[in-house]
């Protein structure tokens, strides 16, 4: 069997949702999700998303060039100016065409769109739904696209990308409900496979989150960018590591020590808990390395004391943050402080792209978390994910339609079939005895990524992380599955899936340990500086002839934001 | 503090693939973290012991809706259920009911998702949009709230005892979606797109026990939500009035 569709998107969260609605009326389009859509990790955005809207009273003067800058200057002059100004200006028209497709956003007793203070802006922009943001947006794009009728393959997982000199040719999926391996052909390929967060022990991220689509393009053979930059989110529950979202503290919320202090203002007296996630994360872990966390079974933490603000409020805009620490630690955060760690949580790193959602491979594009335009550089700024994933979503569309009206484009049968067959033997390969069982690697290689990738690095810990993921991957070698059934077959999906985050972790750890400066997320216990001079570019990662990554740079794009220090 | 107890995990196996081979329960001893969630442990039984478990998981945070399923009688989503909550050592899981089982407690969700997208889930407007937003008041917006939140986990489509008796019956979250619409102050869908549920296999064929709510982890009240549709149909009938 061998199907076929002019475009076929992979993943169905709101990058994906949003290309396949854009381009449905005009093309046979087909979306594969690893999940039914509206299970994706979107779900899971709280805070919001940002829009230069000016519909609050302290931001009437807002612009999508202030939003620009904010950004830029969030991504420690890492980001392409062009790509981030774009977003920018594609941001207030995506915001009202979602709110016009029925996403109930909350309100400003004008009726207008309500917007919060977020992070590293200089206006309250982030537009929201209470703290269920993402819920709100994804639910809103996935009932566009059943308006739509877009045609959804659920439970679908891609196993590899199909590429051949510089051409895309579709894909090899794996169906689990039928346990099929099914190649599918297509004209344009666009993943929107989310990040990589699963990589890390500690992360918010939902468990299908393992950045493999990330792995599948680096391993046919495309560029990814920038793997090193690894958001850690200031303020994750302890011990499961759910989300507290940022608006916590864009309503008022504050961060306070062992001694009841709120010690932001050693580290941003301006900005205070509101400064951008890289730098609170810091100075989180700091208070808890110099012995100023406090004590729990789970683990040293630091607080978020949100009951300054009332029941009222907390009901109103943070119901979503409430239900949660009632249901995974028992506080009620309107009578007690929410015990919080920094985890992982973001990939700005991904799939190499330019601002039209194109990669070095024709056809093939990559659109949200696992792509790299970059607009987020080496820190992303809360409220700006949500936004990536719908403006390049609907960039990926634009592109895709130019790209299929222009001339012919061939795609060759025999070369999926071929690669289709590769795959059969692999999969089956994995089901047999061996000593090694997925999750004991998978275990082993994110404890590696959370202690010596994480928040603070340094030389001797990423080379140490690099010795690890090497062994790791010569464990994988010996991994198997228990069950030959591959129908519903979970364990074999981890399997596969571990191989791509072998490479997902190598590329992060080898970025980590080349670059020797810190910028934005990542800080070099060695290098504690921004170095201009050597360091304002780019990683590309792309896989060498024998299997290893070869690493180049590429020119950081600036148009009117000159670099200069990144203060709050 | 926190203590690590054994317990006893009895889960419904069963494969639709192998039809001859009955449903039975399997027993897994594992010794666990009191704080646990039921969903951590079907992750570690899955790891560590048994690989050929299916069951579907995903954002660990209830938000998802992937791993609603039966605990110790009760439906509720494994992620959010901590071991310890029960009175004894021993757990119970079962797959959904209403619906055909795939791999133990995967359930085949095609149904739930049909009637979903037979009540349109979609902002209908016969009005050009603004330029801007289409304004509505946090009050207007309020109303359609507890709707909003439904996380499509379809706990409220297993508790149904009407579906149990009558599968094509729309079932509780999609009339609850419909009403999420009605309600919604930019909505201009015609009375007479209510049409589709006016019948038993729509609003009229609810038995008004509150099992839904009873069920719903997200405090969602699908039974309200039936009551107001069978109004508006009545006003409608009635008095000629919108569905407003």
């Amino acid at each position: 069997m061998m199907l076929y569709h002019d475009v076929l998107i992979v993943g169905g969260g709101l990058a994906g949702l949003r290309a396949a609605v854009g381009l449905c009326d005009k093309y046979d389009v087909g979306l594969l999700s690893k999940v039914y859509p509206i299970r994706s990790h979107s779900i899971a955005a709280q805070g919001g998303i940002n829009a230069a809207l000016a519909n609050n009273p302290n931001g009437k003067d807002d612009t999508w060039e202030k939003h620009t800058f904010d950004t830029v200057k969030g991504s420690d002059y890492l980001a392409d100016q062009d790509a981030a100004e774009l977003m920018c200006q594609e941001a207030i028209k995506v915001v009202y065409e979602m709110e016009h497709w029925g996403c109930p956003f909350s309100r400003f007793p004008d009726g207008s769109i309500a917007q919060r203070p977020f992070g590293g802006a200089g206006y309250p922009r982030t537009c929201f739904s209470t703290d269920l943001t993402g819920h709100v947006l994804l639910n809103t794009l996935y009932e566009r696209s059943v308006f739509k009728g877009v045609k959804v393959y659920p439970e679908w997982f891609v196993i590899a990308l199909v590429n051949d000199g510089g051409q895309c040719h579709g894909v090899i999926a794996f169906d689990l409900k039928n346990g099929e391996i099914v190649p599918i052909r297509a004209k344009a390929t666009l993943f929107a496979t989310g990040g990589y967060g699963r990589v890390y022990f500690y992360s918010t991220n939902a468990l299908i989150n393992t950045g493999s689509g990330i792995g599948i393009a680096y391993k046919a053979g495309v560029p990814i960018k920038d793997m090193e930059f690894v958001q850690f989110h200031p303020t994750a529950l302890i011990g499961t590591n759910i989300l507290m979202t940022e608006a916590c503290r864009g309503e008022g919320g504050y961060l306070t020590n062992k001694d009841g202090e709120r010690f932001m203002k050693r580290y941003v007296p301006n900005a205070m808990e509101l400064a951008p996630r890289d730098i609170v994360s810091r100075s989180i872990q700091t208070e808890i390395d110099e012995g100023r966390g406090l004590e729990h079974p789970l683990g040293k933490y630091i607080n978020l004391d949100l009951r300054h603000l009332g029941a009222e409020k907390i009901l109103a805009r943070l119901p979503g943050i409430r239900n949660i620490c009632l249901d995974f630690i028992g506080i009620d955060p309107i009578l007690e402080p929410i015990p919080i760690m920094p985890c992982q949580h973001y990939s700005m790193g991904g799939i190499d792209t330019n601002e039209r959602c194109e990669t070095d491979v024709k056809g093939f594009y990559g659109a949200g978390e696992c792509a790299c335009v970059s607009v987020h550089g080496a820190n992303r700024l809360g409220g700006n994910s949500l936004l990536e994933t719908i403006v390049f979503g609907k960039l990926a569309s634009f592109a895709i339609d130019e790209y299929l009206q222009n001339g012919e484009i061939k795609t060759d049968e025999g070369l999926l079939m071929s690669r289709k067959e590769e795959m059969e033997k692999k999969i089956h390969g994995l089901i047999r005895e061996g000593k090694e069982k997925p999750y004991t690697i998978l275990a082993d290689l994110s404890k590696t990524m959370s202690s010596l990738v994480g928040i603070f690095r340094k030389k001797e810990e990423l080379a140490q992380a690099l010795k690890n993921i090497e062994a790791a991957k010569e464990r994988y070698r010996h991994v198997h599955v228990s069950s030959p059934k591959l129908h519903m077959n979970h364990e074999l999906l981890n399997a596969v899936e571990l191989e791509y985050m072998l490479d997902v972790a190598h590329t992060i750890a080898l970025g980590a340990h080349l670059r020797e400066e810190s910028r934005g997320a990542h800080f070099r216990r060695d290098f504690n500086a921004r170095n201009d001079t050597d360091w304002l570019k780019h990683t590309i990662a792309k896989i060498g002839k024998d299997g290893e990554p070869v690493i180049s740079s590429k020119k950081v794009m600036i148009t009117k934001y000159q670099p200069m220090e990144r203060k709050y | 503090m926190i203590t690590a107890s054994e317990y006893t995990f009895k889960i419904l196996r069963y494969d639709a693939k192998e039809p001859e081979a009955e449903p039975f329960f399997e027993t897994y001893r594992i010794k666990v973290l009191t704080g646990l969630t039921v969903l951590g442990v079907l992750l570690r039984i899955r790891d560590e012991i048994d690989g050929t478990l299916s069951f579907r998981s995903s954002c660990r945070s209830a938000v998802c809706g992937s791993c609603a399923m039966v605990i110790n009688g009760k439906i509720d989503l494994a992620c959010r259920t901590q071991v310890a909550t029960f009175g004894s050592n021993t757990i119970v899981l079962e797959p959904l009911p209403n619906f055909e089982i795939i791999k133990d407690l995967v359930v085949d969700m095609t149904p739930f998702w049909n009637m979903y997208e037979k009540i349109k889930p979609y902002l209908i407007r016969t009005s050009a949009d603004p330029e801007k937003e289409i304004e509505q008041s946090e009050e207007e917006r309020s109303r359609i709230d507890q709707f909003v939140n439904c996380i499509l986990c379809a706990s409220c489509y297993g508790a149904c005892p009407v579906l149990a008796r009558d599968p094509e019956y729309a079932g509780p979250a999609a009339l609850a979606k419909l009403e999420r619409f009605a309600l919604d102050s930019r909505d201009e869908r015609p009375a007479s797109a209510l049409d589709a549920v006016n019948d038993e296999k729509g609003v009229w064929g609810c038995d008004t026990i509150l099992r839904c709510i009873e069920a719903c982890p997200k405090d969602v009240r699908p039974t309200d939500s039936i009551v107001s549709l069978r109004k508006k149909l009545i006003k409608h009938k009635l008095f000629g009035k919108g569905i407003r």
